[in-house]
């Protein structure tokens, strides 16, 4: 039984960076150059869109099909296009050109909870949601015992959902999209929810749908749930199709382009200012990253393992700004994040205001990572908000060294550990001694 | 079993589809809203009471016992609720229909439905926030004995009309604040400009304090047309109806609504992009 239910042909989708930031879109430059030569303003207007506005392709002719009941998962980098192709696909926005065929009710789930207003009730929220997420009533009615009891808030029913935690708000919000039975299912990150009983709940839920044939199309940086889950993998890189087949092997093409395109040739000192690497949302406020040894020499690149590294963050605030803060990120090549060094865990830090040239200098005396590559990731947050990131600005390599003093070097897993093992010698006579 | 495609700038036809099947949607975000509006006040829906009460009072202190303006027959408060009735449907019908799609940009920019049903569920809410003003107006009816004429059966068709008007600026105000946020300072400053220039707290029309020679000039603002209309169904013959300004209002909330729709039509699939 191999039937299409989802057919993409030649999908792209453009979009005009700088749209609203432009100076010349403000209403009052509008009005104000209509008025000073309206002739004049009326020729220039399209020209002005051509030249000062820089045109982005999201997605470049996208094909792919899907048969009925299959899972597949959307793999590629941050901007390769994956939330846009889920976009298109939930007719969010419209394509530029290309088009899709779907066959069967489709439900797409970009965040959970989406619609639910904190006044309301619990109760009067399930209904809410059920609606925009496109359940006709009776079916809401028919289901609600099943969603109150897979949420477990039964309790808090008729509280309003600005007093529940954020772990139960969370609850109910994915109850009730775990309630919708579509015949294709559009998922975004969304199981990246929730502690971890809730989250294997999710996942059995999702398993649930792939044994009762549901097609479900997945996105998620989280490779280990994309590869237990999906039969299929569709590599999207700078927004076209670069493999498409079996998982595992989707999985592989995936890692290996990231070793061959990801990391620059390395430097110990990277200029931010300009990097393609940034999310297209963000206007570039951190400029340079400087990384140095633990004796403060310029980094080589390398480092042993459980060693130091320093660096420098080079900031230039827009506007002025409370609460300032960086992050640098570990990665493994295939970017599950390992670790993360921000400035909002230093106790003492600066939260008053600051404005212009910032330096953020990270000191991190030990890196107790295993042996392997490590991609490097530069953030910036107002009040723990992220206002600026760059993504994989390097790739270090941390090299074995002898961490525990034994002549054994560990390679498994990410992290080395410190940690005293006794043999055959009870704890009570630690104690005791010491 | 639904069959779609969806295909590069050819969506129309599969809208008014898509509107009619999620008409669900529309009565639960009119319901929202409507639930919303006044939870965790004291007075709760005495508000929309209230609000009129108080205007109705101010108007009347300012424009009969300050301004000595003529009432033209009825009782001047009276007189004044009848014309803020249909203005205060209006403005608010406005102002909630132009917030409305920025007020909901988190629905925009995840789920997919007909977004015509954004402002239309919000003008919704505004009209029954009049339906519960309107029974002040009973009150002040009963209050000073005064029993409406035969007219009063064409008052729904002003009441329609007042709808009409707000939902096609509201339309036009919607799509464009999605781009331009101006219009969040513009739609109040419009608003309090109207409450002025229409008759609200006068009478325009025979007797009324506008000179009979700018009475044309004057019924180019829409609302002029619906408020005399509303003195006219509820208060009776001595409040004349002047038939331009009638005809300006209906032209005028036909052009809106079409030009709104289509404006709004035409912005719409960039909405999840822009807002």
């Amino acid at each position: 039984m191999s039937e299409t239910v989802i057919n993409v042909e030649n999908l792209s989708k453009r979009y005009v960076i700088g749209h609203q930031r432009a100076p010349t879109e403000g209403i009052r430059h509008v009005i104000e150059s209509a008025l000073h030569a309206p002739f004049k303003w009326f020729r220039s207007r399209r020209e002005v869109k051509k030249q000062e506005k820089e045109e982005f392709w999201a997605l470049k002719d996208v094909s792919f099909k899907v048969e009925r009941g299959e899972v597949v998962g959307l793999i590629g980098r941050n901007g390769a296009g994956k939330s846009t192709i889920l976009k298109l696909l939930s007719r969010i926005t419209e394509p530029t050109t290309g088009s899709i065929y779907m066959e069967g009710r489709m439900a797409s789930l970009l965040e959970v909870g989406t619609g639910f207003h904190p006044e309301l009730t619990g109760r009067e929220n399930i209904f809410l949601n059920g609606a925009i997420l496109g359940m006709p009533k009776e079916e809401i009615v028919r289901k609600f015992d099943e969603i109150v009891a897979f949420s477990e808030i039964e309790k808090f029913l008729d509280t309003p959902v600005k007093r529940y935690s954020s772990g139960m708000y969370v609850r109910l919000a994915f109850s009730v999209a775990a309630h919708l039975d579509p015949d294709i299912l559009i998922v975004d990150e969304v199981l990246a929810v929730g502690d971890a009983s809730f989250q294997s709940k999710c996942m059995a839920k999702m398993q649930e749908a792939r044994s009762q044939a549901r097609t479900v199309l997945f996105v998620s940086h989280n490779l280990k749930a994309v590869e237990s889950f999906c039969s299929r993998g569709i590599v999207l890189e700078k927004g076209r199709v670069t493999f498409n087949g079996p998982v595992k092997e989707a999985l592989q093409h995936y890692a290996a382009s990231l070793k061959i395109e990801c990391p620059p040739a390395f430097a110990d000192v990277i200029d931010l200012s300009n990097s393609v690497r940034r999310p297209g949302k963000y206007q570039p406020q951190l400029k340079r990253l400087r990384l140095l040894d633990s004796n403060g020499n310029p980094f080589p690149g390398t480092v042993s393992a459980g060693s130091g590294l320093k660096a420098v963050i080079e900031v230039e605030l827009l506007k002025p700004s409370q609460q300032v803060d960086a992050e640098l990120a570990f990665f493994t090549p295939t970017g599950e994040r390992v670790c993360t060094a921000h400035s909002a865990y230093e106790p003492d830090r600066n939260t008053g205001l600051l404005s212009g040239r910032q330096i953020f200098t990270c000191d991190i005396p030990q890196l107790p990572l295993v042996p392997g590559e490590y991609n490097l990731h530069v953030g910036l947050d107002v009040a723990l908000c992220e206002i600026d990131c760059v993504h994989d600005v390097a790739r270090i390599t941390v090299t074995s060294a002898d961490y525990y003093g034994t002549g054994v070097m560990p390679s498994q897993g990410t992290f080395l550990l410190k940690n005293r093992w006794k043999i055959n010698e009870a704890v009570a006579t630690e104690t005791k001694r010491s | 079993m639904n069959k779609l495609t969806i295909e590069a700038g050819k969506t129309e036809r599969q809208y008014w589809r898509d509107l009619w099947k999620y008409r669900e949607l529309f009565y639960f975000l009119a319901w929202r809203d409507l639930l919303v509006r006044y939870k965790q006040t004291v007075v709760g829906v005495g508000w929309s009471l209230i609000r009129p009460l108080l205007t109705m009072t101010v108007l009347t202190i300012v424009f009969s016992i300050f301004g000595k303006l003529p009432s033209g027959g009825a009782p001047y408060p009276l007189m004044v609720f009848c014309g803020m009735l249909p203005w205060q449907f209006f403005s608010t019908a406005l102002t909630e229909c132009g917030n409305s799609l920025v007020g909901n940009s988190n629905l925009i920019s995840k789920v997919y439905f007909p977004r015509l049903v954004v402002p239309a569920s919000s003008v919704i809410v505004s009209l029954v926030d009049f339906l519960i003003s309107s029974s002040f107006l009973l009150i002040l009816l009963v209050w000073y004995r005064y029993t409406p004429p035969a007219n009063i059966v064409f008052l729904p068709l002003f009441v329609i009309l007042a709808f009409g008007a707000a939902f096609g600026v509201g339309l036009w105000t919607a799509a464009l604040m999605v781009e331009y946020r101006d219009f969040r300072f513009i739609v109040p400053f419009f608003v309090q400009f109207g409450t002025y220039i229409s008759p609200v707290g006068f009478f325009s029309g025979k007797g009324g304090i506008v000179p009979e020679k700018y009475w044309l000039l004057y019924s180019v603002n829409p609302i002029v047309g619906i408020i005399d209309g509303f003195r006219w169904s509820v208060l009776g013959g001595r409040y004349s109806l002047y038939w331009p300004a009638q005809a300006m209002a209906v032209g005028w909330v036909l052009l809106l609504i079409s030009t709104g729709i289509w404006y709004f039509r035409r912005t719409e699939r960039t909405f999840a992009d822009v807002i």
